[in-house]
């Protein structure tokens, strides 16, 4: 559905995007994290058809965003990071202005708004005019707006940002309802554990290159394929410290007495897990759960992006 | 035609203009302003003259009147109108998408430029049943007001598409008013200023008259010239001894302006999305 082709951007000598490669199928949803001015937007604009790339090109449904702009326009819906609405325009004409701009009928839109904004929770503001819309309720309507076409791709540029906790909840339930309808989303956000619930895949991006790319368990996986894990004891930490210690694949041990837990990296294999795990219990280590950590987003984009720097 | 009518655009945009207080403001206070003009000559006139009828003469005077204030008006309106049309969607960012619809550049830009003119000819048309009121004393035929309406117009639309060249090219809209203001200024005003300089230093210089086509074009392009010459004609017989060119006005003046137009037009659509442009 999506192919990206060493897309490079640059301004003057500097990399805005660097030999950017992505293939993503169709009904996927990719979640794109990277710090801000690492090259997301950039790319998304470029998907979006309002940046020409330096070199490289990039295929939304095999049209090129280079040479059939038009086609690929049809194609996606885009939702940019910051974006206004006009003052004096209500709800239903907004839509059905860039309903219209889309070249759908005006029968097909008359039926079409409603559907759109029972979507997005907002049929009760049918009739509001859009500058008085709250901005999580400026968010959903622009994401209404985005699928006003019926677009196979999605191109969301922080569409959480700036929401309150309960508009960003809803926004993340409506984007559960599109990836149910088998729409290819691409997603961008600073709030990264949220992307890591909904995403099929997702990418890191650091000074505009690409630095991993997979689904949240492989890139978890990717972190020098060592494991984080919690063990609670029973009894001296100091001894189950030193005890962990000696083993070769045991590193960053460390003793939380408050929890009666240590926790430490481990790189070994699964089979070697489970000999360290008989090891400790034949050292009468009286141990309580042994358990492997589940590391969350945030804590995968710091080790890696530290690793690019 | 049908097209034109079904722009997105166009519809939005008049949509707009409509809701706002600003537009109906705006032709209460011209209609206000225009009337009072009007009555106050008529009534000055008569009063003046102690005659208490108003002759042909003067209704002749007050349609000239009348015209040039038009003419400015269009000069003075339409840079406004147009001049922040992108500009305006690019600061408030509602550009960008708009851009990423199916709406060619083309759609968008003539969207833009026939909402601004309509609004103006919607001035002119409420503002005629006052400027009608010359034919009630006779003095002006209604064919010649149909021209200078026609000229109205094509000026309307040359000024207008430069007003939307330069609000695409530049990214602030206050600088693009006031290079379209600049232009407006340069086409009503320097070109007459530099027609006299030429056509002076061409006869101070040889003793006699001689040819010159580049004061004539001078001439022109400038509209007060033309409006001259279209309310009084025969008033350009003295372009053409001054130039010696014998080159009618109107003539000049359509194919400058008609040219400017579809240039304006032309690189308005070509940088509207002036970020597609390929880069090496």
């Amino acid at each position: 559905m999506i192919e990206i082709k060493g897309l490079t951007k640059k301004y003057g000598s500097f990399y805005a995007l660097n030999d950017l490669n992505l293939t993503l199928n169709e009904g996927t949803v990719f979640g794109f994290v990277g710090a801000n001015g690492a090259g997301k937007s950039t790319t998304f604009s470029i998907l979006a058809t309002l940046l020409q790339p330096t070199s490289g090109d990039a295929f939304v449904n095999g049209k090129s965003v280079k040479t059939e702009a038009h086609e690929v326009r049809k194609q996606i819906g885009y939702m940019p990071d910051f974006f206004g609405v006009y003052d004096q325009l209500k709800a239903n004409e907004y839509l059905d202005f860039y309903g219209a701009s889309y070249g759908i009928s005006e029968a097909e839109r008359e039926i079409l708004i409603p559907q759109l904004l029972e979507l997005v929770n907002l049929s009760h503001k049918r009739y509001e005019y859009v500058d008085l819309l709250s901005r999580g309720m400026k968010q959903r309507l622009c994401l209404a707006r985005s699928l006003i076409h019926d677009p196979k791709v999605l191109i969301l540029d922080e569409p959480a940002s700036g929401l309150d906790p309960r508009a960003r909840i809803e926004m993340r339930d409506i984007l559960k309802q599109l990836k149910g309808m088998g729409k290819t989303i691409l997603i961008s956000s600073h709030i990264l554990p949220e992307l890591a619930e909904m995403c099929d895949e997702i990418g890191v991006i650091d000074g505009g290159k690409l630095i991993a790319h997979g689904s949240v368990a492989d890139i978890q996986a990717q972190l020098a394929g060592e494991r984080y894990i919690t063990v609670k004891i029973k009894g001296l930490l100091e001894n189950a410290s030193m005890f962990f210690e000696e083993d070769p694949f045991v590193s960053k041990v460390e003793i939380h007495i408050e929890k009666n837990s240590i926790t430490f990296n481990y790189r070994g294999s699964e089979e070697d897990q489970i000999d360290l795990l008989k090891k400790a219990l034949d050292n009468q280590l009286r141990i309580i759960s042994f358990a492997e950590t589940e590391t969350d987003l945030e804590d995968v984009f710091m080790e890696i992006t530290k690793g690019a720097k | 035609m049908k097209q034109a009518f079904s722009n997105p655009v166009l519809i939005k945009e008049i949509k707009l203009r409509f809701r706002s207080l600003k537009s109906f403001t705006g032709i209460l206070f011209y209609l206000i302003a225009m009337s009072i003009f009007v009555f106050g000559f008529i009534m000055l006139t008569t009063s003046f003259t102690g005659t208490g009828y108003f002759r042909p003469e003067e209704s002749f005077f007050m349609f000239t009147m009348l015209t040039y204030i038009q003419l400015g008006l269009i000069l003075f309106i339409t840079p406004g109108l147009t001049a922040g049309a992108i500009s305006t969607e690019r600061e408030k960012q509602t550009l960008n998408i708009l851009l990423t619809t199916s709406q060619t550049s083309f759609q968008i830009i003539i969207g833009k430029l026939t909402s601004s003119i309509a609004f103006l000819l919607l001035l002119l048309v409420a503002g005629l049943p006052i400027y009608s009121l010359v034919f009630l004393f006779g003095g002006v035929s209604p064919g010649q007001l149909g021209i200078i309406f026609l000229f109205f117009f094509l000026t309307m639309l040359a000024v207008g598409g430069i007003g939307i060249m330069f609000s695409t090219i530049i990214r602030k809209t206050i600088v693009a008013m006031i290079a379209t203001y600049g232009t407006m200024i340069f086409l009503a005003a320097v070109t007459g200023f530099i027609y006299l300089v030429i056509t002076g230093m061409n006869s101070m210089a040889t003793g006699t008259i001689s040819s010159s086509p580049i004061g004539h074009f001078f001439a022109s392009i400038n509209p007060v010239v033309l409006i001259l010459t279209l309310i009084t004609p025969g008033s350009d017989n003295f372009i053409t001894e001054s130039t010696k060119v014998d080159f009618p006005i109107w003539a000049g003046y359509t194919i400058f302006y008609v040219c400017i137009t579809i240039i304006s037009i032309f690189i308005a659509v070509k940088k509207l999305r002036v970020n597609m442009k390929r880069t090496k």
